[in-house]
């Protein structure tokens, strides 16, 4: 570089490039190369490696053969039903919300409100938040007293149950709807303002604008934020935990059987079962990686 | 009547008015130039004749039709923005057919009217180019394409060369006014820029903090501004303080030394002091012949700006420019040499007295 | 009339958010019958279940923070200034945790480390301890970086080490001395952040079997009424402080959780 040679003239005592020399540098990274091995590479390589090898060590595809019982395919198919659904449900309300916060004229102390909240309600993900929504709308739940009390409606009587399918998915919209805004609000206020007035001027009514311009500029970030949404709610593994218990056949609640006690009786196939979960959640981290990359172009 | 006509148009911005009674009729393809400072109220005006700002009163015609109540996308204006706002997302063709696929033409009408356009403003075969692939000037060429392409009765340009090259700005601009001219287009064109303006219009509007300060030909701006604003916006200016000594025949001191003025000093009182402006060019190296005032000073200062040299040369308190074209065959004068000056009795303009009055 | 659809999804969106909060809080009162008091939180306070699972989890918190931030600090201080070249697998390698599920990490601790290992983390539990906060900072590690990279790059580490070097000073003080300092905004963020992630974990606190606050949590949940409620409280408050205090620090400039996407 044009710097160093300048340094390797005017200071030839220091060592060429004017900094520590480039063996410190490797040295110094070298503990974060180490940890990285050990605590990423090494344990995701033993289950990838583990998945292909039955007991006595030898290769074999009967792991993942086995992962099409009915049992735990339908185990699959729930986790991706719940995901999908708390991921779109999630994307369209994150949108509608960003987009009344950063464009709904709303009086200026709206955003940074919903900005904070937005950042701090992705951590409450976890048991609190199970515990909180069994308050809400369990059976003895607030909700579900007043609903009765004040409407005279039995939520429970008809068919409702927080600890069910839909309730883990209204309790995963707690924190997939701020992560959405999160990421589009930045990704709105790069909608220039000129692009609404070119469109206006030219005739286009808030529907041209939307459908034409706006939309296909967003749909990068749109589509690779909802694969995001997806891959966060098939990892997850505390709400469901703390309010489904072991009632819904989740992927990861089968698994955390498995690494407690053997439920599989094969341990192998509980690495076919990882093996799953990581191609899944691989594939639609990958794509969001992409399509973000992509958005940030399109919108030079 | 006018083809566009505003009338006391006024706006504010919470307690800031931002445009004060504001009063133009435009002929049908004249080409308007509002030219003045930031914050002078030139953009917002432009933006209200747009439909994109509501006036708190005041009122818009365009072809005798009032569309102060329109809203933007219903008054059939085409608009150029600074940051040329073409759509990221569509190819130049697709950004150039934009308003004629909302105004559902049939396709094979929209395919030639983009061929049309994009010849006029020659860039044919760039149809499938995206804007990121292409320079400024060409984005810009492309916005105008693109509002002009639904033929509207105004066209409006907001400060669309200030985000180029200087050599692409010359250019471009005498490009669209090449454009506006085949089309005959009624146009408004907002720029701070006084050589763009004076260089294109058919008429400026000079404004200051949302007024109106002066309408006139590029020629009258320049040769006969009527405030001290636009004499010190448009073009350079020489601004002297001089003592009147004798009001009705013009006599006025300026540091010390006496010269004439030709007109604008009816009714002042003896002693009282005066603001004149004077243009560099009409100033000359060497004493003047019969009639004519001399100034005699030192050289400060020598410019050498190519075709012209500027030299400033200081009489007692005052610095004048005097602006003469470079002579190949003669090297400007040095610095520190004592020279006379010269000019015209009615070269120099009375502006609005002095402040200190 | 243009302003009804925003308000109207506003409120909505507010009823949802909100009223978890609010009915979690009532329902935390409820302990006493037929009256309001706090009589969960005294509970919960005085149970000394409570006291050492959420010692126990501030303390690995703690070594999580300072050992994290030990091993990022001059990871990224070297990369930035004298092997550009490796950024991208730096940055791969901090995306991991993100794409990765925590559990499947953790499966894979349990695999690897255990008694027959050349590493046997969890045969004593004070090394099954270090394991655990080796998962946390490897949990952290993506928004740990992230913040100290950003903070890199607004202080121009080049000029400063030069700076630092023509004075004499040698590259540990000038890490300490000149870099760190100047960091302080990122490293105190992302400890916030490390924190509230900590106390409330449970997947990895659970399956390791090491008695941090998460299990508590869990455990309480399935036993008792109105304490679980009263915990939920408590983490909240905690997150909220937690994320309060880098909102505070991150004004003007995109916050962790935010550049952490």
């Amino acid at each position: 570089m044009a710097q160093s040679s300048l340094e390797t003239a005017a200071a030839p005592r220091r060592p060429a490039t004017g900094v520590a020399p480039a063996s410190w540098a490797w040295l110094g990274v070298a503990p974060f190369f180490l940890f990285a091995v050990l605590f990423l590479m090494l344990p995701t390589l033993h289950l990838v490696i583990g998945a292909f090898e039955d007991a006595d060590g030898n290769f074999t595809f009967n792991n993942i053969v086995n992962l099409f019982t009915p049992q735990i395919m339908s185990s699959f198919w729930v986790t991706i039903e719940i995901s999908m659904l708390s991921a779109v449900g999630g994307a369209v309300i994150g949108f509608l919300l960003a987009y009344a916060g950063v464009m709904g004229g709303l009086p200026r102390w709206v955003r940074p409100v919903l900005m904070t909240f937005s950042g701090v309600a992705p951590n409450f993900a976890g048991l609190p938040l199970a515990f909180a929504f069994l308050a809400t709308l369990g059976r003895t739940g607030l909700v579900t007293a007043l609903l009765f009390n004040v409407f005279g409606f039995k939520l429970y009587d008809h068919g409702f149950n927080v600890t069910s399918f839909w309730g883990l998915v209204l309790a995963y919209l707690y924190f997939q709807i701020p992560l959405m805004v999160l990421i589009l609000v930045p990704a709105l206020d790069g909608l220039k303002r000129e692009w609404r007035e070119a469109s206006d001027i030219l005739g286009g009514n808030a529907w041209h604008f939307w459908r034409h311009v706006a939309i296909p500029i967003l749909w990068p970030s749109l589509v690779g934020t909802t694969l995001l949404l997806f891959a966060n709610a098939f990892g997850a593994v505390a709400t469901a935990y703390g309010l489904t218990g072991s009632g819904i056949n989740l992927v990861t609640i089968m698994l955390f059987a498995q690494i407690r006690g053997d439920v599989l009786h094969d341990q192998n196939l509980g690495y076919a079962l990882s093996l799953g979960m990581v191609v899944v959640t691989v594939l639609s981290n990958t794509a969001y990686i992409v399509l973000r990359a992509r958005s940030r172009q399109g919108l030079r | 009547m006018a083809f566009l006509e505003i009338e006391s148009l006024q706006k504010s911005f919470g307690t800031n008015a931002v445009v004060r009674d504001f009063d133009l009729a435009v002929a049908q393809g004249e080409f308007i130039s509002f030219l003045g400072p930031s914050g002078c109220g030139k953009t917002t005006t432009l933006r209200m004749v747009a439909g994109f700002e509501h006036p708190d009163s005041g009122r818009i015609a365009i072809g005798g039709k009032d569309v102060t109540g329109l809203r933007a996308n219903q008054r059939n204006i085409g608009m150029v923005f600074q940051s040329y706002a073409l759509f990221p997302n569509m190819t130049v063709a697709e950004n150039v057919a934009y308003g004629l696929k909302i105004a559902r033409r049939p396709k094979d009408e929209i395919r030639q009217r983009v061929t049309e356009m994009l010849g006029l403003i020659k860039l044919p075969g760039m149809g499938d180019r995206y804007p990121h692939q292409l320079s400024g000037g060409q984005q810009q060429r492309v916005a105008l394409a693109r509002a002009l392409s639904v033929n509207p009765q105004v066209l409006l340009l907001d400060e669309p060369l200030s985000a180029l090259d200087a050599k692409i700005r010359i250019a471009l601009r005498e490009e669209i006014r090449a454009v506006q001219r085949k089309l005959g287009i009624t146009t408004i064109y907002v720029t701070h820029d006084q050589e763009e303006a004076l260089s294109i219009s058919d008429r400026i509007v000079v404004m200051s903090e949302g007024r109106i300060e002066q309408v006139g030909t590029p020629f009258e701006i320049y040769n006969r501004p009527r405030t001290r604003f636009v004499a010190s916006f448009v073009g350079t200016l020489n601004i002297l303080q001089g003592r009147v000594l004798d009001g009705a025949a013009g006599r006025v001191a300026i540091d010390g030394q006496e010269i004439r003025v030709a007109c604008g000093l009816d009714g002042a009182a003896a002693g009282a002091t005066r603001a004149f402006a004077l243009r560099p060019e009409a100033v000359t190296l060497g004493a003047a012949g019969s009639g004519g005032n001399t100034l005699r000073g030192t050289i400060e200062q020598v410019s050498f700006l190519g075709s012209v040299v500027r030299i400033r040369v200081k009489t007692g308190e005052s610095g004048i420019l005097l602006d003469t074209f470079n002579d190949p065959k003669a090297a400007p004068p040095k610095f520190g040499r004592i020279v006379e000056i010269n000019f015209g009795e009615e070269d120099l303009l009375v502006l609005d007295s002095a402040p200190t009055d | 009339m243009k302003k009804f659809l925003p308000w109207l999804i506003m409120a909505i969106c507010t009823i949802y958010f909100v009223v978890p909060l609010a009915c979690t809080f009532e329902f935390s009162l409820r302990l006493k019958r037929g009256q309001y008091s706090f009589a969960a939180y005294a509970n919960v306070f005085g149970d000394s279940r409570f006291q050492e699972t959420f010692l126990y989890s501030t303390e690995l918190a703690i070594a999580t923070i300072v050992f994290g931030t030990l091993l990022v600090v001059p990871t990224a201080y070297w990369i930035r200034l004298r092997l550009p070249s490796l950024r991208p697998v730096v940055e791969f390698i901090t995306l991991m945790p993100l794409v990765i599920p925590a559990i499947i990490l953790v499966f894979g601790y349990v695999r690897i480390y255990n008694s027959s290992s050349l590493l046997p983390l969890t045969s004593a539990s004070w090394s099954t301890d270090v394991l655990l906060g080796c998962s946390y900072i490897t949990l952290a590690l993506p928004y740990m970086y992230r913040a100290i990279d950003t903070g890199l790059q607004s202080i121009d580490i080049r000029t400063l080490t030069e700076a630092a070097e023509s004075l004499g000073a040698r590259w540990p003080s000038i890490l300490f001395g000149v870099i760190l300092p100047n960091l302080r905004v990122a490293i105190v963020s992302s400890a916030f952040l490390t924190f509230a992630t900590v106390i409330g974990e449970f997947t990895m606190a659970s399956l390791l079997d090491r008695p941090a606050f998460g299990p508590y949590l869990q455990l309480i949940g399935a036993n008792r009424a109105y304490e679980p409620s009263a915990l939920a409280v408590i983490t909240f408050l905690i997150t909220w402080g937690c994320m309060g205090v880098i909102q505070l620090l991150g004004r003007g400039r995109r916050g962790v959780a935010a550049s952490a996407y």
